[in-house]
Protein backbone atom coordinates (compact mmCIF):
# COMPACT_ATOMS: atom_id res chain seq x y z
CA UNK A 1 0.00 0.00 0.00
CA UNK A 2 1.41 3.07 -0.86
CA UNK A 3 -0.91 5.46 1.45
CA UNK A 4 -2.50 7.79 -0.83
CA UNK A 5 -6.19 8.02 -0.51
CA UNK A 6 -8.13 6.93 -3.33
CA UNK A 7 -11.73 7.39 -1.70
CA UNK A 8 -12.72 8.91 1.16
CA UNK A 9 -16.45 9.02 1.87
CA UNK A 10 -17.93 10.65 4.61
CA UNK A 11 -21.38 10.50 6.32
CA UNK A 12 -23.35 9.15 3.50
CA UNK A 13 -26.69 9.15 3.31
CA UNK A 14 -29.49 7.98 0.78
CA UNK A 15 -33.33 7.76 0.93
CA UNK A 16 -35.83 6.81 -1.31
CA UNK A 17 -38.44 8.86 0.26
CA UNK A 18 -39.27 7.48 3.59
CA UNK A 19 -36.92 4.69 3.18
CA UNK A 20 -33.50 5.15 4.75
CA UNK A 21 -31.18 2.96 2.85
CA UNK A 22 -27.80 4.79 4.35
CA UNK A 23 -27.63 6.38 7.31
CA UNK A 24 -24.41 8.46 7.28
CA UNK A 25 -21.56 6.08 6.65
CA UNK A 26 -18.07 7.02 5.76
CA UNK A 27 -14.95 4.70 4.88
CA UNK A 28 -11.77 5.56 3.28
CA UNK A 29 -9.76 3.62 0.96
CA UNK A 30 -6.07 3.79 0.08
CA UNK A 31 -4.44 3.00 -2.76
CA UNK A 32 -4.09 -0.76 -3.04
CA UNK A 33 -6.21 -1.41 -0.40
CA UNK A 34 -9.03 -4.13 -1.21
CA UNK A 35 -11.97 -3.55 1.71
CA UNK A 36 -14.82 -5.96 1.87
CA UNK A 37 -18.49 -4.73 2.11
CA UNK A 38 -20.73 -7.89 3.38
CA UNK A 39 -24.09 -7.33 5.46
CA UNK A 40 -27.40 -8.95 4.70
CA UNK A 41 -29.46 -8.00 1.49
CA UNK A 42 -31.27 -4.32 1.81
CA UNK A 43 -28.31 -3.40 4.14
CA UNK A 44 -26.98 -0.76 2.01
CA UNK A 45 -24.07 -2.30 0.29
CA UNK A 46 -25.09 -1.88 -3.73
CA UNK A 47 -26.13 1.31 -2.50
CA UNK A 48 -23.43 2.43 -1.00
CA UNK A 49 -21.14 1.55 -4.11
CA UNK A 50 -23.90 2.88 -6.36
CA UNK A 51 -23.43 6.31 -4.39
CA UNK A 52 -19.80 6.16 -5.47
CA UNK A 53 -19.82 6.37 -9.00
CA UNK A 54 -23.13 8.29 -8.78
CA UNK A 55 -25.43 5.77 -10.57
CA UNK A 56 -27.39 7.15 -7.49
CA UNK A 57 -27.21 10.36 -6.29
CA UNK A 58 -27.02 10.73 -2.62
CA UNK A 59 -29.23 12.50 -0.15
CA UNK A 60 -26.14 13.87 1.80
CA UNK A 61 -22.96 13.62 2.95
CA UNK A 62 -19.19 14.10 1.02
CA UNK A 63 -17.20 11.92 -1.75
CA UNK A 64 -13.85 12.55 -2.41
CA UNK A 65 -12.15 10.90 -5.40
CA UNK A 66 -8.25 10.83 -5.66
CA UNK A 67 -8.55 14.17 -3.81
CA UNK A 68 -11.12 15.98 -5.39
CA UNK A 69 -14.33 16.08 -4.14
CA UNK A 70 -17.13 14.73 -6.51
CA UNK A 71 -19.55 17.35 -6.58
CA UNK A 72 -22.84 15.26 -6.66
CA UNK A 73 -25.25 17.77 -6.11
CA UNK A 74 -24.55 19.46 -10.20
CA UNK A 75 -27.40 17.92 -11.98
CA UNK A 76 -26.75 17.50 -15.73
CA UNK A 77 -28.64 18.61 -18.14
CA UNK A 78 -30.76 16.89 -20.79
CA UNK A 79 -27.59 17.05 -23.11
CA UNK A 80 -24.97 18.53 -21.87
CA UNK A 81 -23.63 18.33 -18.37
CA UNK A 82 -21.80 15.24 -18.52
CA UNK A 83 -18.48 16.09 -17.65
CA UNK A 84 -17.93 15.13 -14.07
CA UNK A 85 -19.53 12.48 -14.51
CA UNK A 86 -17.96 10.54 -17.66
CA UNK A 87 -14.59 11.73 -15.89
CA UNK A 88 -15.34 10.24 -12.48
CA UNK A 89 -16.35 7.08 -13.78
CA UNK A 90 -14.18 6.39 -16.55
CA UNK A 91 -11.52 6.43 -13.50
CA UNK A 92 -13.57 3.75 -11.28
CA UNK A 93 -14.67 0.38 -12.49
CA UNK A 94 -17.68 -1.19 -11.87
CA UNK A 95 -19.11 -5.01 -11.93
CA UNK A 96 -22.20 -5.87 -11.51
CA UNK A 97 -24.56 -8.58 -10.15
CA UNK A 98 -26.16 -9.44 -13.77
CA UNK A 99 -22.91 -8.99 -15.71
CA UNK A 100 -24.82 -6.16 -18.21
CA UNK A 101 -22.40 -6.98 -21.06
CA UNK A 102 -24.18 -5.30 -24.10
CA UNK A 103 -25.57 -8.96 -25.93
CA UNK A 104 -25.49 -7.45 -29.56
CA UNK A 105 -21.47 -6.73 -29.39
CA UNK A 106 -18.81 -9.35 -29.32
CA UNK A 107 -16.67 -9.89 -26.57
CA UNK A 108 -14.06 -7.58 -27.95
CA UNK A 109 -16.39 -5.00 -28.88
CA UNK A 110 -17.67 -4.48 -25.28
CA UNK A 111 -13.81 -4.27 -24.30
CA UNK A 112 -12.99 -1.37 -26.88
CA UNK A 113 -16.43 0.27 -26.47
CA UNK A 114 -15.36 2.36 -23.38
CA UNK A 115 -12.13 3.01 -24.77
CA UNK A 116 -12.93 4.77 -28.21
CA UNK A 117 -16.02 6.14 -27.62
CA UNK A 118 -14.83 7.85 -23.92
CA UNK A 119 -11.00 7.72 -23.80
CA UNK A 120 -11.04 8.20 -27.35
CA UNK A 121 -8.81 5.76 -28.11
CA UNK A 122 -7.59 4.58 -31.84
CA UNK A 123 -9.43 1.41 -32.55
CA UNK A 124 -5.85 -0.37 -33.26
CA UNK A 125 -4.25 0.60 -29.70
CA UNK A 126 -7.98 -0.19 -28.28
CA UNK A 127 -8.06 -3.62 -29.53
CA UNK A 128 -4.48 -4.02 -28.73
CA UNK A 129 -5.00 -3.53 -25.08
CA UNK A 130 -8.10 -5.10 -25.24
CA UNK A 131 -6.78 -8.51 -26.32
CA UNK A 132 -3.80 -8.52 -24.29
CA UNK A 133 -6.31 -7.98 -21.09
CA UNK A 134 -8.39 -10.93 -22.65
CA UNK A 135 -4.94 -12.97 -23.34
CA UNK A 136 -4.51 -12.41 -19.22
CA UNK A 137 -7.77 -14.07 -18.11
CA UNK A 138 -7.68 -16.44 -20.15
CA UNK A 139 -10.68 -15.71 -22.78
CA UNK A 140 -8.51 -14.34 -25.79
CA UNK A 141 -10.11 -16.90 -28.17
CA UNK A 142 -13.27 -16.16 -27.63
CA UNK A 143 -12.94 -12.11 -28.62
CA UNK A 144 -15.50 -12.47 -31.67
CA UNK A 145 -17.66 -14.38 -29.84
CA UNK A 146 -21.43 -12.89 -28.42
CA UNK A 147 -21.65 -12.82 -24.90
CA UNK A 148 -24.87 -15.62 -25.42
CA UNK A 149 -21.92 -18.22 -26.50
CA UNK A 150 -20.05 -17.69 -23.22
CA UNK A 151 -20.83 -19.63 -19.38
CA UNK A 152 -21.85 -17.21 -16.50
CA UNK A 153 -18.37 -16.76 -15.36
CA UNK A 154 -17.04 -15.94 -18.40
CA UNK A 155 -19.31 -13.50 -19.25
CA UNK A 156 -18.53 -11.86 -15.68
CA UNK A 157 -15.11 -11.94 -16.36
CA UNK A 158 -15.74 -10.32 -19.69
CA UNK A 159 -17.31 -7.98 -17.37
CA UNK A 160 -14.20 -7.67 -15.30
CA UNK A 161 -11.89 -6.54 -18.53
CA UNK A 162 -14.50 -4.44 -19.83
CA UNK A 163 -14.01 -2.34 -16.90
CA UNK A 164 -10.31 -2.90 -16.26
CA UNK A 165 -10.25 -1.51 -20.28
CA UNK A 166 -10.21 1.84 -19.06
CA UNK A 167 -7.56 1.50 -16.83
CA UNK A 168 -9.40 2.71 -13.59
CA UNK A 169 -8.13 3.77 -9.83
CA UNK A 170 -10.44 2.07 -8.36
CA UNK A 171 -13.05 -1.10 -9.07
CA UNK A 172 -16.38 -1.50 -7.76
CA UNK A 173 -17.82 -4.90 -7.51
CA UNK A 174 -21.08 -5.08 -6.87
CA UNK A 175 -21.96 -9.04 -5.65
CA UNK A 176 -20.44 -10.11 -8.77
CA UNK A 177 -20.77 -14.07 -8.11
CA UNK A 178 -24.36 -13.85 -6.92
CA UNK A 179 -25.62 -15.07 -10.08
CA UNK A 180 -23.46 -17.76 -11.02
CA UNK A 181 -23.62 -21.46 -10.83
CA UNK A 182 -21.81 -22.47 -7.79
CA UNK A 183 -18.72 -24.27 -10.14
CA UNK A 184 -18.06 -21.20 -12.03
CA UNK A 185 -17.83 -18.54 -8.94
CA UNK A 186 -13.36 -19.80 -8.50
CA UNK A 187 -12.62 -18.68 -11.87
CA UNK A 188 -14.12 -14.88 -11.23
CA UNK A 189 -13.00 -14.81 -7.19
CA UNK A 190 -9.46 -16.15 -8.82
CA UNK A 191 -9.50 -13.47 -10.77
CA UNK A 192 -10.10 -10.96 -8.57
CA UNK A 193 -7.59 -11.68 -5.99
CA UNK A 194 -5.04 -11.86 -8.87
CA UNK A 195 -6.46 -8.25 -9.61
CA UNK A 196 -6.11 -7.73 -5.80
CA UNK A 197 -2.49 -9.08 -5.76
CA UNK A 198 -1.58 -6.65 -8.51
CA UNK A 199 -2.36 -3.84 -6.25
CA UNK A 200 -6.02 -3.25 -7.89
CA UNK A 201 -7.82 -0.58 -5.10
CA UNK A 202 -11.35 -2.43 -4.83
CA UNK A 203 -14.43 -1.84 -3.15
CA UNK A 204 -16.43 -5.16 -2.78
CA UNK A 205 -19.47 -6.25 -1.93
CA UNK A 206 -19.49 -9.80 -1.27
CA UNK A 207 -21.31 -12.67 0.43
CA UNK A 208 -18.20 -14.96 -0.35
CA UNK A 209 -16.78 -14.72 3.76
CA UNK A 210 -13.74 -16.54 2.68
CA UNK A 211 -12.97 -14.08 -0.24
CA UNK A 212 -13.29 -11.16 2.08
CA UNK A 213 -11.29 -13.18 4.77
CA UNK A 214 -8.29 -14.11 2.41
CA UNK A 215 -8.11 -11.71 -0.23
CA UNK A 216 -9.87 -8.56 1.52
CA UNK A 217 -7.85 -6.19 3.84
CA UNK A 218 -10.32 -4.98 5.69
CA UNK A 219 -13.97 -6.12 6.26
CA UNK A 220 -17.07 -3.38 6.81
CA UNK A 221 -20.23 -5.26 8.14
CA UNK A 222 -22.88 -3.01 6.76
CA UNK A 223 -26.39 -3.51 9.02
CA UNK A 224 -29.35 -1.40 8.32
CA UNK A 225 -27.13 1.27 5.91
CA UNK A 226 -25.07 1.48 9.25
CA UNK A 227 -21.33 0.32 9.74
CA UNK A 228 -22.04 -1.89 13.04
CA UNK A 229 -18.59 -3.48 12.89
CA UNK A 230 -15.37 -2.59 10.73
CA UNK A 231 -11.71 -4.14 10.93
CA UNK A 232 -8.37 -5.99 9.60
CA UNK A 233 -10.30 -8.89 7.52
CA UNK A 234 -8.69 -12.08 9.33
CA UNK A 235 -9.44 -10.79 12.91
CA UNK A 236 -12.61 -9.39 12.57
CA UNK A 237 -13.84 -12.17 10.63
CA UNK A 238 -12.63 -14.36 12.92
CA UNK A 239 -13.51 -13.19 15.71
CA UNK A 240 -16.25 -10.42 15.79
CA UNK A 241 -16.91 -7.85 18.75
CA UNK A 242 -20.53 -6.64 17.45
CA UNK A 243 -23.28 -9.03 18.52
CA UNK A 244 -25.04 -8.54 15.08
CA UNK A 245 -21.70 -9.37 13.12
CA UNK A 246 -21.70 -12.58 14.75
CA UNK A 247 -25.35 -13.93 14.12
CA UNK A 248 -25.15 -12.41 10.36
CA UNK A 249 -21.83 -14.12 9.91
CA UNK A 250 -23.15 -17.65 11.47
CA UNK A 251 -26.28 -17.53 8.89
CA UNK A 252 -23.97 -17.24 6.18
CA UNK A 253 -21.31 -19.28 7.26
CA UNK A 254 -24.09 -21.65 8.06
CA UNK A 255 -25.37 -21.25 4.48
CA UNK A 256 -22.12 -21.71 2.71
CA UNK A 257 -21.43 -25.05 4.78
CA UNK A 258 -24.79 -26.34 3.58
CA UNK A 259 -24.05 -25.45 -0.47
CA UNK A 260 -21.18 -26.87 0.49
CA UNK A 261 -22.95 -30.08 1.17
CA UNK A 262 -25.22 -29.84 -1.59
CA UNK A 263 -22.45 -29.50 -4.29
CA UNK A 264 -20.38 -32.91 -3.21
CA UNK B 1 -65.89 -24.86 -72.37
CA UNK B 2 -62.62 -24.24 -71.11
CA UNK B 3 -61.94 -22.64 -74.33
CA UNK B 4 -64.12 -20.24 -73.53
CA UNK B 5 -62.59 -19.34 -69.90
CA UNK B 6 -59.72 -18.33 -71.55
CA UNK B 7 -60.84 -16.79 -74.16
CA UNK B 8 -62.36 -14.38 -72.38
CA UNK B 9 -59.13 -13.76 -69.69
CA UNK B 10 -57.67 -13.12 -72.88
CA UNK B 11 -59.87 -10.34 -74.42
CA UNK B 12 -60.09 -9.26 -70.43
CA UNK B 13 -56.64 -8.71 -70.45
CA UNK B 14 -56.05 -7.11 -73.49
CA UNK B 15 -58.83 -4.27 -72.26
CA UNK B 16 -57.31 -3.82 -69.31
CA UNK B 17 -53.26 -3.95 -70.72
CA UNK B 18 -53.39 -0.99 -71.64
CA UNK B 19 -54.35 0.76 -68.45
CA UNK B 20 -51.34 -1.29 -66.56
CA UNK B 21 -48.27 0.82 -67.52
CA UNK B 22 -50.30 4.27 -65.66
CA UNK B 23 -50.92 1.59 -62.03
CA UNK B 24 -47.37 0.53 -62.14
CA UNK B 25 -46.86 4.39 -62.72
CA UNK B 26 -49.19 5.20 -59.96
CA UNK B 27 -48.19 2.06 -57.29
CA UNK B 28 -44.27 3.73 -57.92
CA UNK B 29 -45.44 7.02 -56.83
CA UNK B 30 -47.21 5.71 -53.83
CA UNK B 31 -44.29 3.31 -52.90
CA UNK B 32 -41.79 6.44 -53.16
CA UNK B 33 -44.12 8.49 -50.94
CA UNK B 34 -44.43 5.48 -47.86
CA UNK B 35 -40.81 5.28 -48.19
CA UNK B 36 -40.51 9.38 -47.10
CA UNK B 37 -43.06 8.77 -44.64
CA UNK B 38 -41.68 5.59 -43.11
CA UNK B 39 -38.43 8.48 -42.17
CA UNK B 40 -40.61 10.63 -41.00
CA UNK B 41 -42.54 8.23 -38.83
CA UNK B 42 -39.23 6.96 -37.26
CA UNK B 43 -38.38 10.17 -36.63
CA UNK B 44 -40.98 11.14 -35.23
CA UNK B 45 -41.66 8.20 -33.16
CA UNK B 46 -38.29 8.26 -31.82
CA UNK B 47 -38.34 11.68 -30.26
CA UNK B 48 -41.87 10.96 -28.66
CA UNK B 49 -41.05 7.82 -26.97
CA UNK B 50 -37.89 9.12 -25.43
CA UNK B 51 -39.98 11.60 -24.62
CA UNK B 52 -42.82 9.43 -23.13
CA UNK B 53 -39.95 8.37 -20.99
CA UNK B 54 -37.56 11.10 -20.15
CA UNK B 55 -37.66 12.56 -16.37
CA UNK B 56 -38.47 16.12 -17.70
CA UNK B 57 -42.10 16.64 -17.43
CA UNK B 58 -41.70 19.42 -19.96
CA UNK B 59 -40.80 16.87 -22.56
CA UNK B 60 -43.24 13.83 -21.09
CA UNK B 61 -46.05 16.39 -21.42
CA UNK B 62 -45.96 16.67 -24.98
CA UNK B 63 -45.18 13.83 -25.74
CA UNK B 64 -47.75 12.03 -24.01
CA UNK B 65 -50.05 14.81 -25.59
CA UNK B 66 -48.60 14.07 -29.12
CA UNK B 67 -49.88 10.36 -28.75
CA UNK B 68 -53.05 10.46 -26.97
CA UNK B 69 -54.51 13.10 -29.64
CA UNK B 70 -53.11 11.23 -33.25
CA UNK B 71 -53.90 7.56 -31.92
CA UNK B 72 -57.96 9.25 -30.75
CA UNK B 73 -58.43 10.95 -33.94
CA UNK B 74 -59.15 9.78 -37.50
CA UNK B 75 -56.47 9.47 -39.67
CA UNK B 76 -58.14 11.19 -42.32
CA UNK B 77 -58.96 14.64 -40.07
CA UNK B 78 -55.56 14.38 -39.94
CA UNK B 79 -55.11 14.42 -43.06
CA UNK B 80 -57.70 17.17 -44.20
CA UNK B 81 -56.68 19.29 -40.83
CA UNK B 82 -53.16 19.74 -42.69
CA UNK B 83 -53.99 20.24 -46.03
CA UNK B 84 -57.31 22.20 -45.65
CA UNK B 85 -57.11 23.58 -42.62
CA UNK B 86 -53.85 25.19 -42.16
CA UNK B 87 -54.48 27.24 -45.22
CA UNK B 88 -56.93 29.06 -42.72
CA UNK B 89 -53.47 29.92 -40.49
CA UNK B 90 -51.60 30.76 -43.37
CA UNK B 91 -49.82 28.04 -43.98
CA UNK B 92 -50.23 27.15 -47.01
CA UNK B 93 -48.61 23.42 -47.68
CA UNK B 94 -48.40 21.44 -51.15
CA UNK B 95 -50.36 18.60 -51.44
CA UNK B 96 -47.29 16.06 -51.03
CA UNK B 97 -45.75 17.85 -48.39
CA UNK B 98 -49.38 18.42 -45.98
CA UNK B 99 -50.24 14.96 -47.00
CA UNK B 100 -46.15 13.27 -46.28
CA UNK B 101 -46.02 15.58 -42.43
CA UNK B 102 -49.87 14.33 -41.70
CA UNK B 103 -49.25 10.97 -42.22
CA UNK B 104 -45.72 10.83 -40.93
CA UNK B 105 -47.30 12.28 -37.56
CA UNK B 106 -49.92 9.84 -37.36
CA UNK B 107 -47.69 6.77 -37.74
CA UNK B 108 -45.13 8.33 -35.40
CA UNK B 109 -47.70 8.39 -32.92
CA UNK B 110 -48.03 4.51 -33.69
CA UNK B 111 -44.29 3.51 -33.32
CA UNK B 112 -43.49 6.22 -30.72
CA UNK B 113 -45.28 3.65 -28.76
CA UNK B 114 -43.53 0.43 -30.08
CA UNK B 115 -40.13 2.23 -29.60
CA UNK B 116 -41.47 2.56 -26.08
CA UNK B 117 -42.57 -0.87 -25.49
CA UNK B 118 -38.74 -2.02 -26.72
CA UNK B 119 -37.39 0.57 -24.40
CA UNK B 120 -38.72 -1.11 -21.40
CA UNK B 121 -38.14 -4.70 -22.71
CA UNK B 122 -33.77 -3.70 -22.45
CA UNK B 123 -33.01 -4.58 -18.53
CA UNK B 124 -32.07 -1.18 -16.69
CA UNK B 125 -28.48 -3.17 -16.39
CA UNK B 126 -27.87 -2.24 -19.63
CA UNK B 127 -27.83 1.73 -19.73
CA UNK B 128 -25.94 1.26 -15.79
CA UNK B 129 -22.97 -0.64 -17.41
CA UNK B 130 -23.03 1.91 -19.83
CA UNK B 131 -23.26 5.07 -17.97
CA UNK B 132 -20.91 2.95 -15.28
CA UNK B 133 -18.47 2.99 -17.92
CA UNK B 134 -18.65 6.96 -19.03
CA UNK B 135 -20.64 6.94 -21.66
CA UNK B 136 -23.10 9.77 -21.87
CA UNK B 137 -26.95 9.08 -21.64
CA UNK B 138 -26.68 9.86 -25.64
CA UNK B 139 -23.81 7.80 -26.04
CA UNK B 140 -25.45 4.68 -24.02
CA UNK B 141 -29.25 5.47 -26.06
CA UNK B 142 -27.53 5.29 -29.73
CA UNK B 143 -24.69 2.89 -29.60
CA UNK B 144 -26.29 0.21 -26.10
CA UNK B 145 -30.07 0.56 -26.37
CA UNK B 146 -31.53 1.04 -29.59
CA UNK B 147 -29.20 -1.15 -31.08
CA UNK B 148 -30.90 -3.96 -28.76
CA UNK B 149 -34.64 -2.21 -29.09
CA UNK B 150 -34.14 -2.02 -33.17
CA UNK B 151 -34.02 -5.91 -33.22
CA UNK B 152 -37.07 -6.60 -30.52
CA UNK B 153 -39.28 -4.33 -32.43
CA UNK B 154 -38.64 -4.92 -35.92
CA UNK B 155 -41.58 -7.24 -36.73
CA UNK B 156 -44.08 -4.49 -35.20
CA UNK B 157 -42.51 -2.01 -36.54
CA UNK B 158 -42.77 -3.60 -40.09
CA UNK B 159 -46.45 -3.96 -39.27
CA UNK B 160 -47.01 -0.10 -38.96
CA UNK B 161 -44.67 0.28 -42.11
CA UNK B 162 -47.22 -1.67 -44.26
CA UNK B 163 -50.09 0.34 -42.55
CA UNK B 164 -48.52 3.65 -43.77
CA UNK B 165 -48.26 2.57 -47.12
CA UNK B 166 -52.26 1.50 -46.90
CA UNK B 167 -52.55 4.95 -45.58
CA UNK B 168 -51.15 6.89 -48.63
CA UNK B 169 -54.44 5.77 -50.62
CA UNK B 170 -55.89 8.66 -48.25
CA UNK B 171 -53.87 11.02 -49.61
CA UNK B 172 -55.83 10.38 -52.86
CA UNK B 173 -58.77 12.65 -50.99
CA UNK B 174 -55.66 16.01 -51.36
CA UNK B 175 -54.99 15.75 -54.73
CA UNK B 176 -52.06 13.41 -55.04
CA UNK B 177 -51.78 11.45 -57.89
CA UNK B 178 -51.13 7.63 -56.17
CA UNK B 179 -52.46 4.51 -56.52
CA UNK B 180 -56.07 4.83 -55.28
CA UNK B 181 -56.89 8.24 -57.13
CA UNK B 182 -55.29 6.87 -60.43
CA UNK B 183 -57.59 4.25 -60.04
CA UNK B 184 -60.89 6.19 -59.35
CA UNK B 185 -59.60 8.35 -62.72
CA UNK B 186 -59.90 5.45 -64.72
CA UNK B 187 -62.77 3.86 -63.23
CA UNK B 188 -64.34 7.68 -64.00
CA UNK B 189 -63.33 6.87 -67.93
CA UNK B 190 -64.02 3.61 -68.43
CA UNK B 191 -67.36 2.89 -65.77
CA UNK B 192 -65.10 -0.78 -64.95
CA UNK B 193 -65.08 -0.15 -61.06
CA UNK B 194 -64.45 -4.13 -60.48
CA UNK B 195 -61.21 -4.68 -63.03
CA UNK B 196 -59.14 -1.98 -61.43
CA UNK B 197 -60.35 -1.85 -57.88
CA UNK B 198 -58.80 -5.43 -58.10
CA UNK B 199 -55.98 -4.53 -59.82
CA UNK B 200 -55.37 -1.78 -57.24
CA UNK B 201 -55.65 -3.94 -54.59
CA UNK B 202 -53.25 -6.54 -56.42
CA UNK B 203 -51.08 -3.75 -56.55
CA UNK B 204 -51.04 -2.61 -52.81
CA UNK B 205 -50.71 -6.34 -51.92
CA UNK B 206 -47.43 -6.98 -53.97
CA UNK B 207 -46.19 -3.68 -52.26
CA UNK B 208 -46.87 -4.07 -48.66
CA UNK B 209 -45.73 -8.50 -49.16
CA UNK B 210 -42.26 -6.75 -50.60
CA UNK B 211 -41.94 -4.66 -47.17
CA UNK B 212 -42.96 -7.46 -44.95
CA UNK B 213 -40.18 -9.82 -46.93
CA UNK B 214 -37.44 -7.08 -46.36
CA UNK B 215 -38.27 -6.86 -43.11
CA UNK B 216 -38.07 -10.61 -42.28
CA UNK B 217 -34.55 -10.68 -44.40
CA UNK B 218 -33.45 -8.06 -42.19
CA UNK B 219 -34.94 -10.21 -38.96
CA UNK B 220 -32.87 -12.85 -40.35
CA UNK B 221 -29.70 -11.18 -40.79
CA UNK B 222 -29.76 -9.77 -37.39
CA UNK B 223 -30.82 -12.69 -35.79
CA UNK B 224 -27.30 -14.13 -35.99
CA UNK B 225 -26.05 -12.20 -32.94
CA UNK B 226 -27.93 -14.18 -30.18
Amino acid sequence: MSGSTILEVTDLTKAYGNHQVLSGVSLTLQAGEVVALIGASGSGKSTLLRCVNLLETPSGGTIRFQGDVVDWRRRPGLLRGYGHLTGLRTRIGMVFQQYNLWPHLTVLQNVIEGPIRVKRLGRHEAEARAESLLGRVGLIEKRHEYPSRLSGGQQQRVAIVRALAMEPQLMLFDEVTSALDPELVGEVLALMASLARDGMTMLVATHEIAFARDVSHRTIFLDSGRIAEEGPSKTMLAAPSELRTQQFLKRVLHHDLTTEASRT
Amino acid sequence: MSLDLIERAVRWWASVEAYIPGFLGAAWLAFQITLVIIALTWAFGLLAALGKISPYWWLRWPAGFYVWFIRGTPTLIQVFLFYFGLPQLGVRLSPFTAGALALGINGGAYVAEIIRGGLLAIPKGQMESALAIGLTPLQAMTRIILPQVFRIILPPLTNEAATTLKNTSLLSTITIMELTLHTQLAIAATYRPFDFYIIAAILYLIMTTALTQLAAWLERRYRVAY
